[in-house]
């Protein structure tokens, strides 16, 4: 196991690197620089030349990425140059909120998903099953961002059940431990804190959390559907088990397999959702940083962000894969 | 000796949104009409005043800062020498000024009993410390990433570092202090001044600030900004407010009532400004009480917004918005063809069906507020069928034009460049001109305007401060591939008219300038149009301000609905 893990992570620092070379040179090619951004519309030729040359902007791009490696190999991600903050700090202040609101948003599909799909195969044919496989398809066809604006609209603004926007109440006062404000609220035991948090986070969550959901309950359905027809399962059946014993250690831990790939992937994909959902409900996530370090050529907040995602993504996946070896014996042994 | 007057601004016309040019226009600051609303006195002690804001606030040092966010916060904080009042120069920490007659010195008298946050009072002496402190940076401090304004206003540092770029020489030459009076000194005079002694960056900061921070470097000029610029309890100000909280994650900033304050003090005790980026979920997070007002509301908003009851106070105009025609094409540097373009163009729909209310047709390249704004420039009314004429006299029947326009911004001269460019562009085809789109996104909409290779383009400005040289002096002082001309008469009105220190004189000249730009018709100004900001129907708005400098003390939350 450990020998594999090692393996991972040496692929994943020679894809790493891979990465943050091609994204350097298609950033550079970008036509338009940070300076048209950060200074003004009048200002003049000389002050723009003055300062692409003071951030090394004029060096060629070779030499720029030179110093990219050298300043990530000392974990300098620089700093933005649109808020003047170290990029290591921007993202540490942001990538909390955009980790709890994905982790909400696929506590909720998970949730939800596997109950429902595991319902929709054991009832196969009926009304629920109708149900469950064409909300599923609705939730995949729903692109977030309108059903990020709807949801907001109704519960927000129409029916003023649920803040329109941010993490937090203005002035709410709480203690910063991990950055996740629900967790926080719990662990400090400022409960009022955490039903604050929950409560801004339930819109975009929601929001967040429509595809996944539907992607879990027809991948659960469909593997749940695979699973009961195995003779593993006519057997527990026919030698008296009890069906819970029989869902539980025969039916779902098989049919897991393929659902904790989904999860791992879709965890991933949250990202680019959560992106969109945080603009709707300013939740103050990397969304907005992206977006305007994308717009103003913002390149070592692009390249920080990019890392950070990356190194996320390969993580999450080989978590997954460690999981294979929980879930089924099998691989245990074959590793 | 020349002496500094102060002018009330003062309103003499309807503020109605439907007058549009500036002789029947109130182009200032419209006369407050809505009383003085009695105060929820619990209210304004108990609940903080939020105010959503398009950005987040890049440092709370006012001279490392050159966007509109950062001063919005910063101008609560800390205060200027002297002050804007819709556009004139008003009393700001000097209750007076005086200027030499060449234009380099200039002397303030400085108000008695100022205190700043921290209890240090404010002399001559921490006045001096606070230009010396900034004539005197060094490396990255130099960048105009960081002091844009400062070296735009000053030219340089007292020694320019050769990695920052700049190579102009500064104009700072000193400055002394006798107990309340404070004497600047330049070795030249430029129409910056007394403008720019109202910009936020040039806020005076407490001694002991100074002191505490004497000995931070900042490198070069993509390091990070020092910490002290992104947590309070370093820096001081004199302003109505006091820097409580800057929470980064959470995306606010939160300000504390100064009750020792010189001047009125702050009506509520807190306010607090939220970052909400997309201008639909700052209406949102308004209508559903969110928040309590928030800036740059989208014109189409706007009504919307007032027949619900929110309210939308329309401010003064100070900026501007041209079609550029560039005369590196031709036939563009054929006057008639210009012309001709100009007739064709319906500014008035323009105003009427995209701009916010209080936008007005521009006929010259400045705001009509400004000093040396000239009632005789040479005017091109609309006209298709003279557009059309004229063409064929100047032999372009069949003119074909590239024509650039941004897509990814708005901008408060121009909220909705696609939108103006359809119209333009339909106006020009009617005049028979071919017109070949062009847009591009921001960051590369600059480069190729500046470079001549848009044939048409649209861009503007929205002033710094009260001087006409901070638009036709940027645009027009001299030969640039950007426009494309090369008309010494033009570059030299602009610059006799900068150098020009008597105040009657350089209106004169200004308006010289003024006129002889529209004989050139370097491209043809569209508008001018206040930036919309709206406010609950619960709070007491503070007097809009033209520059976007309103004084959130003002504000208050009412008895009323």
């Amino acid at each position: 196991m450990l020998r594999y893990t090692v393996k991972r992570l040496l692929q994943l620092s020679v894809a790493l690197l891979g990465l943050t070379l091609l994204l350097f040179a298609w950033f550079k090619a970008l036509p338009g620089g940070p300076e048209n951004r950060l200074l003004p519309e009048n200002a003049t030729d000389q002050q723009r030349e003055a300062l692409r040359a003071s951030l090394g902007l004029d060096e060629p791009v070779w030499v720029q990425y030179g110093e990219f490696l050298a300043r990530i190999a000392r974990f300098d991600f620089g700093s933005s140059l649109s808020s003047g903050r170290p990029v290591a700090t921007e993202l540490a202040d942001r990538l909390p909120a955009t980790i709890e609101l994905s982790l909400a948003a696929m506590i909720i599909a998970v949730g939800l998903g596997i109950p429902l799909g595991y319902l929709a195969a054991k009832r196969r044919g009926t009304w629920l099953d109708f149900a469950a496989v064409s909300g599923s398809l609705l939730g995949t066809c729903i692109p977030i961002f309108f059903l990020a604006a709807m949801l907001k609209v109704v519960f927000a603004q129409e029916l003023g059940w649920l803040p329109t926007a941010f993490r937090l109440s203005a002035g709410a006062d709480y203690t910063d431990v991990t950055g996740l404000r629900v967790l926080d609220g719990v662990i400090t035991g400022e409960f009022g804190v955490a039903w604050d948090a929950v409560r801004h986070l339930i819109l975009p969550a929601i929001a967040l959390s429509s595809i996944p959901l539907a992607v879990i309950v027809r991948i659960t359905r469909a593997s749940v559907l695979d699973v009961v027809g195995e003779d593993y399962v006519r057997t527990a059946d026919a030698k008296g088990l009890k069906p819970s014993t029989i869902r539980g250690r025969h039916v779902m831990r098989n049919a897991m397999l393929p659902i904790a790939t989904i999860i791992g992937l879709l965890l991933g994909s949250l990202f680019a959702g959560a992106v969109l959902t945080e603009s709707v409900f300013s939740f103050g996530g990397i969304g907005s940083f992206v977006y305007q370090a994308t717009t103003e050529r913002d390149y070592p907040a692009l390249m920080g962000f990019i890392l950070v995602i990356a190194v996320f993504y390969v993580v999450i996946n080989l978590i997954v894969d460690l999981s294979y070896g929980l879930l089924d014996p099998r691989v245990r042994v074959r590793k | 000796m020349a002496v500094g007057l102060f002018t009330a601004c003062g309103s003499d016309g309807d503020s109605g949104g439907d007058a549009d040019t500036a002789e029947d226009f109130d182009f200032s600051c419209p006369e407050r009409t809505d009383g003085s609303p009695e105060a929820d006195t619990a209210a304004n002690e108990s609940q903080p005043f939020v105010f959503g804001t398009p950005g987040d606030p890049t440092s709370l040092d006012p001279v490392l800062a050159s966007d509109g966010e950062t001063f919005r916060v910063n101008r609560q904080v800390f205060d200027t020498l002297l002050d804007a009042d819709c556009t004139d120069t008003v009393p700001g920490l000097a209750e007076s000024y005086e200027q030499n007659e060449e234009g380099t010195e200039w002397t303030f008298h400085l108000r008695e009993g100022v205190t700043f946050h921290d209890g240090a009072a404010l002399d001559g002496a921490v006045v001096c410390k606070n230009f010396d402190r900034w004539a005197n940076f060094t490396g990255g401090f130099q960048s105009p990433n960081f002091t844009y304004y400062y070296s735009s206003v000053f030219g340089g540092f007292a020694e320019n570092d050769p990695a920052m770029g700049i190579e102009t020489e500064s104009i700072y030459e000193g400055c002394t202090a006798d107990g309340l009076d404070v004497t600047i000194s330049l070795s030249k005079y430029t129409s910056s001044f007394p403008g720019a002694f109202t910009l936020e960056s040039l806020s005076i900061i407490s001694p002991n600030s100074i002191d505490a921070i004497a000995d931070v470097e900042l490198p070069a000029a993509d390091s990070p900004l020092p910490e002290y610029t992104q947590t309070v309890g370093t820096l001081a100000g004199t302003g109505p407010y006091m820097l409580e909280e800057w929470n980064h994650s959470e995306q606010q900033v939160t300000l504390t009532r100064f009750d020792d304050y010189w001047g009125e003090p702050a009506k509520v005790k807190t306010v607090i400004f939220r970052t909400i980026s997309d201008e639909t979920a700052r209406r949102q997070a308004l209508e559903a009480g969110d928040i309590h007002g928030y800036d740059l509301a989208a014109p189409a908003d706007a009504q919307t917004l007032m027949e619900a009851g929110f309210q939308v106070p329309v401010r003064g105009v100070f900026n501007l918005l041209y079609l550029a025609y560039t005369q590196g094409h031709a036939p563009l540097d054929d006057h008639a063809v210009r012309e001709a373009l100009s007739h064709a163009i319906d500014r008035q729909r323009i105003v009427d069906s995209v701009l916010p209310a209080g936008g007005m047709v521009a006929t010259q390249f400045i705001p009509p507020s400004l000093e040396g704004y000239s009632e005789d420039v040479a005017t091109y009314d609309y006209d298709t069928e003279k557009a059309t004429e004229l063409l064929a006299e100047a032999g372009a029947e069949d003119l074909t034009l590239t024509f650039c326009y941004p897509t990814d911004v708005t901008r408060p001269y121009m909220p909705a460049p696609k939108d103006i460019f359809d119209m333009i562009s339909s106006d020009l085809e009617a005049a028979g001109v071919t017109v070949e789109a062009r847009p591009i996104t921001w960051v590369e909409y600059i480069p190729a305007t500046r470079s001549g290779e848009c044939p048409l383009y649209l861009l503007g400005w929205t002033g710094d401060y009260a001087d006409p040289y901070n638009f036709l002096g940027t645009w027009f002082a001299t030969e640039s591939t950007e426009w494309g001309f090369d008309n010494p008469e033009v570059f030299d009105a602009i610059a006799a008219a900068n150098t020009e220190p008597d105040e009657a004189t350089r209106v004169e000249l200004w308006k010289t300038a003024n006129e002889v730009v529209m004989e050139e018709l370097p491209g043809l100004p569209i508008s001018s149009s206040p930036p919309s900001i709206a406010f609950a129907p619960n709070v007491y708005p503070p007097d809009v301000s033209p520059l976007t400098r309103e004084d959130f003390s003002q504000v208050y939350f009412t008895t009323g609905s």
